[in-house]
């Protein structure tokens, strides 16, 4: 048996655990020894890359061993076309942004800890295909994310932090009670108790029921995305978290949110997701529109990036809600993208944060000038974020804006009018911070990038342009995977619209009790 | 030869990577060797792949390239692909053979700005991203291009950023840009969902059984939205004469030359749509004649010389779109092509006054030039006389051609306000000619003494530029005039058949005669049945043309008081005129402060006040009666363990406690 998913996982948590062991005066040793760490991880998660077949649409590289046998938990992982690249860009991620950590003064033992221990909880989160296991690693990302923003945040990181892990916690513990019902109920249906979402895929539970479950997961996942209106924790979270907390957060984070309608809410509960399309439809453009529209008037670049991932995340939303395979596929698509093109803006902010202790726009302006390489890179990461054709956003947004288009034109319209908000917003940010004059004294003498900035940013623009020059590297892999995952959720669908006797919720959970208890 | 296709946008590309990543530690010659060097290659292609089209028969004149898929998932497929075929080559001919002037051009006129490398870096991009556009095999390749000019247009317009107007006009341009792409993209989405595919000979070989005439006039009425913006057309205009805060090459090369024309010729590629949607034609055809003489009036009353070019082109834009319109799309071509020359040589005519001016831009303190500057005089003469429509130059054939097509085509409106804008345009480019280059000279005090004829490197292309300025018009001498019309012959394989087609529905809509016989000398290359009257509009446009001349001469030149007097008697219609019909401001106080204002409320009012307030409401009220939930905020484990746990249990006593939900 293949252990490549558990070695990928473990590692950054051996990792943290060494570092747990080592003296907090050795800072650059530690910085070192955590970047070679997530180096090493990066290194080893590659190979799936190519080993992965992408004929197969099935789980792969699975590793399966019962864990807690009295409950059914089973140590259960495996990837698919919609992970996959997840756990690669999560692997790729940590390495930029250690690197970009690499200025990090405050406590870094424990800094380098929580972030090693954020890789292990978001790969297992990506890789469990066990509710149980899912939910303890969803959880255990939520901890060191909690800290990363509370003690290396900015003047404002105690109510960023908080607001964060109160609006998360909200949504967990609700999806937690839906695990839960649903683990009951299959037990009510006669089955085996299993937390395995393969097993669970095949419990066909009528409409009404899945309408309540499904409702308790959206809420969830709504709240990572962040979905309109529950977004409002983001804003802060961004403003307020280290560079590399914002970028992770941006880049793998929310991808949990999208991740976990694909994986969980959607193909377990597909009558409840055909009644909320609509619904989640209408909240995803809400979004696309309403986060530009504020995005336009921030004052903060920061700030502003991170409304631009309300948009942008609407986006993938909306695809994913298109259900066909060009919205799905456009969807998982962009939330890579958007992980790579924002977790670079991420960057850029933290990289003049760093040289000047601000981020306000009009703090700059004729920057273009002064740093022109900074000034080159920031222009390609926002021709990327707007969907300039050539780059990486525009496949995403193209693919999405087509599945939505044959599946809602009105849907569609909205969407395609984002796209010139999009330009508006960042472009209006772009000229006032590069262009016109620079007539600030203490812009006058900043240092364009130095070697370890370019080494963190000099991949994420090769990528930007291979993403969006020939993105069938890419798209390849997805492609069976989601096929086949279209085809599952509408033969379920079908089938459970069939069921003609309605079970209460309820009375589907007192069964599975009195299953379990007898 | 045709498999080479590709390298005619490629070699552009290389130079741009050249210059873009390594030019800055080259001197300025290796600069210039990679830049020009690179887009002439690219048109010695372009004439190679021209040549081997000839020799093919003329309904085999097509050759697709592709490179690599691009897009692909499910049922959608998208190559990277090129296609040549009689317009992509005169389109490439174009581009690769005005541009490679312009960038010769562009060695003397940039020759001091420290930042030369980064102007041809831009400007081959831009050559990459314009001969993509025109060789895309389908709607998507040409949507690459078409948001790559856009992007390089504004690259450029900006391109001196340190002045923060220039970089308004720059981001001005793309967002209005985005908004004709906003229907452009819901186009192709119709397409696609009608077709099944983007690439443009499968879906013109479908179109007349694949889809009804509503669905072609959405689509084309979608289509022309995005043309609208690129093509600086009513109501998204507003860009093109604020683009003029660009490099003067800029100008002539994007914003007279290629670029603008992308719309144009996006509507000649789907002629075979067009001519399925009559509602669709008979709108591009109005907005273009209501743009020609809109654009012309404004330019009447601009006293900076790039901006009376600015409006000059959009209003030339608009008769391009008379003839897309009227069905003759052959004509708009010839025309598109003919204005490349013509309006190539104005705008680096009017970029060598500039240079030699020392950045003097306002006409009224300009004044006998001719004396300084004889060879800029002589080519911008000959350029004015051609635009203006005096046979046998250029414009003659082209323009006149288009408003004949009009007329005869049943579009008599149309054909009125085509009519007006052409005298219109003679009075304007004689009004700029005269106030440029003759009478007294009343430039500014630093400059007197210095003014100067620009270096050959300057010069050379404008001359080259004239030369084509006056033959240019002669590839397409229609047959009434005796002449062969090989440029109309030359496209036919690829727009004939929706000439024909579009003529008659469109004429029928408008209501008016149907198409006569005289469609077929100029639209079908039939050569028989000119009428009279053919020649009677021929005569009374040229007589028009001098009737405007004559009248700037006699403001101008004679009686230079009267221009004064007129503004200030009839000071209503020259403020409106003079402030360009205030559009500016209306869309500004409409559009971007009621954005602006909307945004705010939504920021301030719905995220702060209401999402917020909620959940900080809701969490002080659970603060404030269980201290459960404040341990939380205390960051240890023990904490979130027993939160967890009494939320489960409590939601599932809700649930078990509820028999029915």
């Amino acid at each position: 048996m293949d252990h490549i998913l558990s070695v990928i996982t473990f590692i950054p948590l051996v990792g943290a655990l060494i570092i747990l062991l080592m003296d907090k005066r050795a800072a650059g040793l530690i910085k070192g020894f955590a970047l070679t760490v997530s180096l090493i991880n990066f290194a080893v998660s590659l190979p799936l890359w190519w080993r992965f077949d992408s004929a197969n649409p099935g789980m792969q590289f699975v590793e399966n061993a019962p864990w807690i046998q009295s409950l059914g938990v089973n140590y259960f992982i495996g990837i698919d076309g919609i992970s996959l690249f997840l756990v690669l860009l999560t692997t790729f991620l940590t390495v930029i942004c250690l690197m970009s950590s690499w200025t990090i003064e405050k406590r870094i033992k424990e800094y380098m800890f929580f972030f090693l221990m954020l890789e292990t909880g978001m790969i297992g989160a990506l890789v469990s295909l066990d509710l149980f296991l899912f939910y303890i690693f969803w959880e255990a990302m939520l901890i060191p994310m909690y800290f990363l923003i509370g003690v290396w945040g900015g003047k404002e990181r105690i109510y960023a932090a908080v607001k964060f892990f109160i609006f998360t916690m909200v949504g967990s513990l609700l999806m937690l009670v839906a695990i839960l019902a649903l683990y009951f109920m299959n037990i009510g249906a006669g089955n085996e108790a299993t937390f395995s979402i393969i097993e669970l895929y095949k419990l066909n539970l009528a409409p009404n029921v899945q309408f309540w479950l499904f409702a308790a997961f959206c809420l969830a996942f709504a709240i990572k995305v962040p979905m309109w209106p529950v977004h409002t924790w983001l804003p802060d979270a961004h403003t307020q978290a280290p560079t590399a907390g914002s970028v992770i957060l941006a880049g793998v984070l929310l991808k949990m949110g999208t991740y976990g309608f694909l994986r969980f809410a959607m193909p377990l509960f597909p009558n409840a997701v055909e009644q909320f399309t609509p619904f989640m439809m209408t909240l995803a453009i809400i979004g696309i529109i309403y986060g530009a529209l504020v995005a336009m008037v921030q004052d903060d670049i920061k700030k502003l990036v991170a409304y631009s991932s309300v948009s942008h995340l609407g986006y993938v939303m909306l695809g994913i809600f298109a259900l066909n395979q060009q919205g799905v596929v456009g969807g998982l698509y962009q939330s890579l993208n958007h992980g790579i093109s924002t977790g670079a803006l991420f960057l850029l902010v933290g990289v003049i944060y760093e040289r000047r202790h601000t981020r306000m726009i009009k703090d700059f302006g004729g920057l273009a000038k002064q740093m022109p390489f900074y000034a080159a890179i920031f222009m390609i990461m926002t021709m990327s974020s707007i969907g300039l054709p050539g780059l990486n956003g525009f496949v995403g947004e193209f693919l999405i804006m087509l599945g939505t288009f044959l599946s809602s034109k009105i849907a569609a319209v909205f969407a395609a009018f984002g796209v010139i908000l999009a330009a508006a917003y960042m472009l209006w940010m772009y000229r006032r911070v590069f262009f016109g004059p620079l007539d600030n004294e203490e812009n006058q003498n900043l240092k364009d990038l130095n070697a370890l900035e370019w080494g963190y940013l000099l991949p994420m623009v090769i990528l930007v342009f291979w993403m969006g020059i020939y993105p069938g590297s890419f798209l390849g892999k997805m492609e069976t995977t989601v096929e086949s995952w279209l085809g599952q959720v509408s033969d379920k669908r079908i089938a459970c619209a069939q069921l003609t006797e309605k079970p209460t919720l309820a009375s589907l959970i007192a069964d599975g009790l009195d299953n379990y208890s007898r | 030869m045709l498999d080479w296709i590709w390298l005619i946008p490629f070699l552009p590309m290389v130079g741009a990577i050249i210059n873009g990543t390594v030019g800055r530690r080259f001197p300025k010659w290796a600069v210039n060797i990679i830049a020009c060097g690179s887009i002439f290659a690219a048109f010695v292609v372009s004439v190679a792949s021209f040549i081997a089209l000839t020799h093919l028969d003329p309904s085999q004149r097509f050759h697709e390239v592709t490179l690599f898929s691009w897009i692909a998932t499910g049922s959608t497929s998208i190559d990277l692909a090129y296609l040549m075929d009689p317009l992509s080559s005169v389109m490439t001919l174009i581009v690769t053979g005005v541009g490679f002037l312009i960038h010769v051009y562009s060695v003397g006129y940039m020759h001091h700005d420290s930042s030369y490398n980064r102007f041809f870096t831009y400007m081959n991009l831009f050559c990459f991203a314009m001969l993509t556009l025109v060789l895309g095999n389908n709607f998507l390749v040409l949507f690459v291009g078409w948001e790559g000019v856009g992007l390089c247009s504004y690259l450029l317009i900006g391109f001196w950023f340190e002045d923060q107007e220039k970089a308004k006009a720059g981001m001005k341009a793309f967002v209005v840009n985005r908004i004709g792409d906003f229907g452009f993209l819901l186009a192709m989405f119709f397409i696609f969902m009608h077709f099944g595919t983007l690439n443009f000979r499968e879906v013109m070989a479908a179109a007349p059984t694949a889809i009804t005439a509503a669905t072609a006039t959405l689509i084309c009425l979608l289509l022309f939205l995005g043309a609208c913006g690129k093509s600086a057309q009513l109501p998204l205009y507003v860009w093109l004469p604020d683009a003029m805060a660009g490099p003067t090459p800029v100008s002539a090369l994007i914003h007279a030359a290629t670029m603008v024309t992308a719309g144009v010729y996006m509507i000649a590629r789907c002629n075979i749509l067009y001519s399925m949607a009559p509602g669709a034609m008979a709108t591009v055809a109005t907005v273009g004649a209501i743009t020609a003489l809109f654009a012309g009036t404004i330019a009447i009353a601009q006293n900076d010389i790039k901006k009376v070019l600015a409006y000059s082109t959009v209003s030339q834009l608009g008769y391009m779109f008379i003839a897309m319109g009227v069905g003759a799309y052959a004509v708009g071509i010839f025309h598109l092509m003919t204005h490349a020359f013509f309006k190539a040589c104005l705008f680096l005519g009017s970029g060598s006054v500039i240079h030699g001016m020392h950045d003097e831009q306002d006409m009224r303190k300009m004044g006998n030039l001719r004396k300084y500057m004889p060879h800029t005089y002589r080519t911008f003469l000959i350029a004015t006389i051609a635009i203006a429509g005096i046979p046998p130059l250029a414009a003659f054939f082209s323009k006149d051609e288009i408003l004949w097509m009009a007329w005869s085509g049943g579009f008599k409106a149309q054909w009125a306000l085509g009519f007006l804008a052409a005298g219109i345009t003679a009075f304007y480019m004689f009004r700029l000619v005269f106030m440029t280059f003759f009478g007294e000279e009343r430039h500014d005090e630093h400059v007197k003494g210095k003014v100067h004829e620009s270096p050959w490197t300057m010069y050379v292309p404008l001359y080259v530029l004239m030369g084509l300025s006056i033959v240019g018009g002669w590839v397409g001498i229609p047959e009434a005039l005796g002449g062969a019309n090989h440029f109309h012959h030359w496209l036919a394989p690829v727009l004939d058949t929706g000439s024909m087609e579009g003529a008659r529905h469109a004429a029928a809509l408008v209501g008016d005669i149907g198409p006569s016989a005289a469609y077929a000398s100029g639209g079908g290359g039939g050569g028989e049945g000119h009428s009279i009257i053919e020649y009677i509009l021929m005569f009374a446009s040229v007589g028009w043309a001098l009737i405007g001349i004559a009248f700037a001469a006699f403001c101008y030149l004679k009686r230079t008081d009267i221009p004064a007097k007129a503004a200030a008697s009839a000071k209503g219609v020259y403020e409106l005129l003079y402030n360009k019909y205030y559009v500016d401001e209306i869309y500004d106080a409409v559009f971007v402060k009621g954005l602006v204002a909307l945004s705010n409320h939504f920021w301030k009012f719905w995220d702060v006040v209401v999402i917020d307030g909620a959940a900080n409401g809701l969490a002080k009220v659970v603060r404030a009666t269980g201290g459960g939930l404040a341990r939380l905020q205390t960051g240890q484990a023990q904490g979130y363990a027993l939160a967890v746990a009494i939320g489960t249990v409590a939601l599932l006593a809700f649930f078990a406690a509820h028999a029915t939900l």
